[in-house]
């Protein structure tokens, strides 16, 4: 489906962009993003970082996940501008500049770049996060260009 | 391992698409048994050696689909089931057909897609209208179900939808190997080409430049408006059958001697490598499984959401070198008259694309050809063709190898 034309001017007024809403197993690391810091698992039989959260580690199902603190720099794998809105919560927030991040410690996970001009944006490029307080208390964690490296 | 290569379609059904339907709206059901109805009498056998069906889901109904379709058309089966592939559900459709035909289990088995568009709707408060949805439609593929991944990973990011997805796709190819624009619009111009020799295509009459395709508006960089599907309205349908009804039906039997499957993940940004598809794998299985080689292949329908997804299927199934596709489409002339034909009937990109029944298009498109009834889009000497099926964002695949005897 490429178009979102079924829905009127008034949906896309109404419908709020939609924030997540932790599992107990995700919450250790919605709560770090609240407090500004990124912790993700790791999983100490397979060597690996692993994201998104889990309960037993992926392709092993080893039950040894644990929490650290990493710093959350990263590269930019990939990324797209879209000039139209990928559903109508975005509809004012064209153009989104839709991205992944691969954090140094391996694992990628979806993102959006911020306080960026979109012609500055080039993949491998060095990323830091930018922490997004929402309202009711979730942090989203965007990312923009890191000038320093 | 695998398929013998004795089940075969030896019917099939491809309603014309429309953007704005001219038929009146039917439920799931209805149409099921009207494509049905179709596909049985393409073959000119009796409905009532139908033992089995596989379907892809019904607005009417989101549980126990099998018996309800069974009941609703009169047929008992000995073999029902739903695929959850999107938009590789209709060629995993297929060899799941042939399976329980060889396995001696189904005489001949059904595999319909209806339009989940085209539907009535109830005028009654609080009912749902599309028994799909259980969110807003713009969530699509994705589920905002509480603890789904999607929901707490991706749609808060935007992440939703598919042309940001496949284009983040060919932003990376471009990184990894260059990007040429001419040659992913040289894909969706020959497509369109191929439309305008083709009966009920969409887009018949209206060719396409390389040029009008750069020059239509960029959706998602570096994705162009004419380089991305068009939802239109349609519906389609496959009879397989054994060897005793193949050899009873009306037309050659296209049989379909090897499959591949392969599912890696959900969302792109978990793959293992964002431009090696879960295609490798389904066309080396489905190759080996039938005993043929690339070059034996007479035409290809690649599963074409996207003109990046062509050209990295048609890499990644083995046609040409991983990175070099660009050149090699450029070189090649992938119309039906063509070195190497792809989407003879236009793909979806230019037949129209019906929602989940899109991936069927491409079983009929091989089907048509193989059987000898492509008109004035025949390739000559058709005999072999491979299909695939593409899910998700390039994360669910099937690879098909069938072939006229």
């Amino acid at each position: 489906m490429t178009d979102t034309a079924a829905h009127t001017a008034i949906e896309r007024e109404r419908e709020p962009k939609p924030l997540p809403d932790p599992t107990p197993v995700s919450r250790p690391f919605w709560d770090a993003l609240a407090s500004h810091r990124i912790r993700i698992q790791y999983s100490p039989s397979g060597g690996e970082y692993v994201f998104y959260p889990r309960l037993l580690a992926p392709g092993t199902l080893a039950d040894d996940l644990q929490w650290r603190e990493i710093s959350g720099a990263g590269t930019l794998y990939t990324y797209t501008v879209a000039d139209r809105p990928t559903a109508p919560p975005w509809a004012d927030a064209v153009p989104q500049l839709l991205a992944i991040v691969q954090w140094d410690e391996g694992p990628r996970l979806s993102t959006e770049l911020v306080d960026v001009d979109p012609a500055e944006l080039s993949v491998g490029m060095r990323v830091r996060p930018v922490f997004c307080d929402q309202p009711g208390g979730v942090t989203l964690l965007r990312y923009q260009p890191d000038p320093g490296r | 391992m695998g398929l013998k290569g004795e089940a075969a379609i030896v019917g099939f059904v491809e309603l014309p698409a429309e953007r704005r339907t001219t038929r009146p709206p039917m439920t799931m059901l209805d149409q099921w048994a009207s494509l049905a109805a179709a596909a049985i009498a393409d073959a000119g056998l009796p409905a009532g050696r139908v033992n089995g069906l596989v379907a892809s889901g019904l607005a009417e109904s989101d549980k126990l689909v099998p018996a309800t379709l069974a009941e609703y058309l009169g047929l008992p089966i000995n073999f029902g089931e739903v695929v959850d592939l999107g938009g590789a559900s209709a060629a995993g459709m297929i060899w799941r057909a042939a399976a329980a035909i060889e396995l001696g289990v189904c005489d001949a088995v059904l595999a319909v897609l209806p339009d989940s568009q085209n539907v009535p709707r109830s005028g009654r408060a609080g009912n749902v209208a599309n028994g799909f949805s259980s969110g807003p439609g713009w969530l699509g593929a994705s589920s905002g179900n509480y603890g789904s991944p999607q929901a707490e990973f991706e749609i808060p990011y935007g992440n939703v939808g598919q042309n940001g997805p496949y284009a983040q796709i060919a932003r990376r190819y471009a990184a990894e190997f260059g990007y040429d624009p001419r040659a992913t619009a040289k894909i969706a111009a020959d497509q369109r080409q191929n439309a305008c020799a083709t009966v009920g295509a969409v887009f018949a009459g209206k060719p396409i430049t390389i040029d009008d395709v750069l020059a239509s508006p960029m959706i998602a960089d570096p994705l162009h408006m004419l380089e991305m599907v068009m939802r239109c309205h349609g519906g389609n349908g496959v009879l397989i059958a054994n060897a005793e009804l193949a050899g009873r039906s009306k037309h050659r039997p296209v049989w379909i001697k090897g499959f591949g499957e392969h599912v890696e993940f959900k969302t792109p940004t978990y793959a293992p490598d964002l431009l090696r598809t879960p295609i490798a794998a389904a066309a080396d299985q489905a190759f080996g499984m039938a005993g043929i080689e690339r070059s034996d292949i007479d035409m290809a329908s690649i599963y074409d959401c996207y003109t990046i997804t062509v050209l990295m299927s048609l890499e990644d199934a083995g046609f040409c070198e991983k990175g070099t596709g660009m050149r090699w489409v450029t070189e090649r002339d992938l119309t039906y008259a063509g070195d190497f034909p792809v989407n003879t009937a236009g793909g979806q990109l230019s037949y129209g694309q019906v929602g989940m029944a899109g991936g069927m298009h491409h079983v009929c498109d091989a089907t048509r050809q193989i059987m000898g009834r492509a008109g004035r889009a025949q390739v000559a000497d058709c005999d072999i063709a491979f299909v695939s099926g593409n899910g998700g964002i390039m994360s669910e695949q099937v690879a098909l190898i069938l072939q006229g005897q």
